[in-house]
Formats: C-alpha cells, structure tokens, sequence
C-alpha cells in the first residue's frame, strides 16, 4: 500500500483499462506492466563516482555498463545515456523510488520521478525475433540478456530490453503514446504469426 | 550510412539527426569587446568545404548524446566519431 491511497480514484493503464492488458498469440504474449516505479539518475560533473558508489550500495549493486541493464533484488537499472540510468523497483513498495534515490545520491546526482511517463510491455515467446525485427532496427538476434536498446519503434523512442534472447523481452515506450505503442506491437505480431 | 557511435559502435545514420558545422561548440564570449562582431562570425559565416568536414549530430534514437562527427563532404566517407562533451572539454568549454 502506498502512502497516496486515500483519494478514492480508480488508477488506469496507460492503455486505460483497470487492469493491465494481455495480447496473446500462437507463440507470443504481450503483456501490459503496471506494476514498477520508474526514477532517472544522472550523475553531475564531477559526481561520477560519487554517483556511483552511492547508487551501488542503494540498489545492492553496481550500475548497469552502457548498452545494458541489470537486476539486482527487486531493483533494476538500465542505461540511457552517458551518467545516465533508469532505476525501476515494484510500485507497491518504492511508490517514492525517486525520493529515496535522491537521498542516497545527494548532491552528486540529480533524479527525477519518471513513472508516469512510460509504458512497459513485456513480450514472451518464441516468435519474439520474427516480430521484433519488423518494429525496429535492433539488431536482435545478435542480442544477449542485459542488452538495454534504445532504438524506434512506430517512430516513438523505446528502450528495449533483453531478458532472455529470443524469448523475453521488454518494450519500455511514452505513456502518452503507448496505444500508438500496442498496435505496432500487436500489427507486428499479426502480420508475423 | 553507418556511425560508429564512440560508445554503442555502429548504428544506422536514420537514428541520428545533423544540426552543422562543430565550430557552433566554440561559442564566442559575451562580455568581449567585439562580442557583436565575433557573434556575427559565429552566426553567419561557415566554411563549406569538398572534403573533410567536422559536424555536430545528435543520436536522438539512441542515447541522445552529442557527438563530433568528421565526415568528408565528397565521399559521405565518416572517418571519425567522438562524443562533444569530450571534444567541448578539451576546448575548454565546460566549467
């Protein structure tokens, strides 16, 4: 439970349902995550060991190597850009992910809250190469878990992830455009299975 | 066309975007005498030349990073890459 419950208001998906929407194919499943809070880090001039010895010991680990993510415990991180990261813990108990962030980084780093600004759909299944390859210009079956991607799909700046090569994967994209999002994902599946 | 990014390595030119010529890094100093004459310089003239060229791009598909990009301007040749915060320190640009 987090600390902001008491406001009687129903949360929806980004693509608007009450609960997280479920695509399922032969051999593919799109799934729509909800469940994990999302704060950027990045490091300031000068802060760049600072940032990351700080952020290790907060996350359990050390950050993720550019072009790459990794978890550790229940938190995760992915890299974006030069001193810069994604970290990403369950919704339900880091609600205020970015604040605590910012706590173990102080000054060294700057964070800003991102939750609310990005869709997650996770794609699982054996025909993830064959749908991946028509959405954008990764070079996916060359891919190995812990590849953390930024590339366009449906014209739109997604990061993508690798859980397991060919078999899971991540499609992190703007809220705001994730029905745009979901009918490139699930168009690709269509036309590949 | 291929860049190859000094970080992520090769990567398809359509994921970047091309704002000009690198001398845009060397921004002029506002409190100098002739700032108006050296920011109409800055501004206004640019060499053009058939050969060599150094350029600023953005990966806005990518990492969003800036990079220096030397190209030759008859054989679309790239021949190096090098991110413009390291290109922009050494001028001493950053504080």
């Amino acid at each position: 439970m987090g600390k902001f419950d008491n406001h009687g208001l129903n949360a929806v998906s980004p693509l608007g349902g009450s609960e997280p929407q479920v695509d399922a194919f032969a051999g593919l499943l799109i799934r729509e995550v909800t469940d994990r809070a999302l704060a950027s880090l990045s490091a300031r001039q000068g802060g760049e060991d600072a940032v990351k010895s700080a952020a290790a010991s907060y996350l359990g680990g050390a950050l993720p190597e550019p072009a790459s993510w990794n978890a550790n415990g229940e938190f995760a991180a992915w890299w974006m850009g030069p001193d810069l990261w994604m970290v990403s813990a369950p919704h339900d108990s880091h609600e205020l992910l970015a604040a605590e962030l910012k706590d173990a980084v102080g000054e060294a780093g700057s964070v800003v809250e991102q939750t609310d600004g990005w869709c997650r759909f996770d794609m699982e299944g054996g025909r993830c190469f064959d749908v991946l390859e028509r959405l954008c210009n990764a070079d996916i079956r060359a891919g190995k878990p812990g590849d953390a991607t930024r590339t366009s799909m449906e014209h739109l700046g997604v990061f993508l992830l690798c859980h397991e090569a060919g078999q899971k994967y991540s499609i992190v994209g703007p809220r705001s455009s994730a029905g745009s999002l979901h009918h490139a994902l699930v168009g690709a599946a269509q036309s590949a299975i | 066309m291929i860049i190859n990014h000094p970080i992520l390595g090769p990567r398809d030119s359509q994921e970047f975007t091309y704002l000009g010529d690198a001398t845009l890094i060397d921004r002029p100093d506002w409190q100098a005498e002739d700032a108006a004459d050296q920011f109409h310089d800055y501004l206004y003239l640019r060499d053009n030349p058939a050969g060599e060229h150094r350029e600023l791009w953005f990966h806005e598909q990518g990492d969003r990073s800036w990079l220096v990009v030397t190209r030759n301007t008859v054989t679309h040749e790239i021949l190096t890459v090098e991110l413009a915060r390291d290109v922009a320190r050494t001028r001493g640009r950053s504080k």
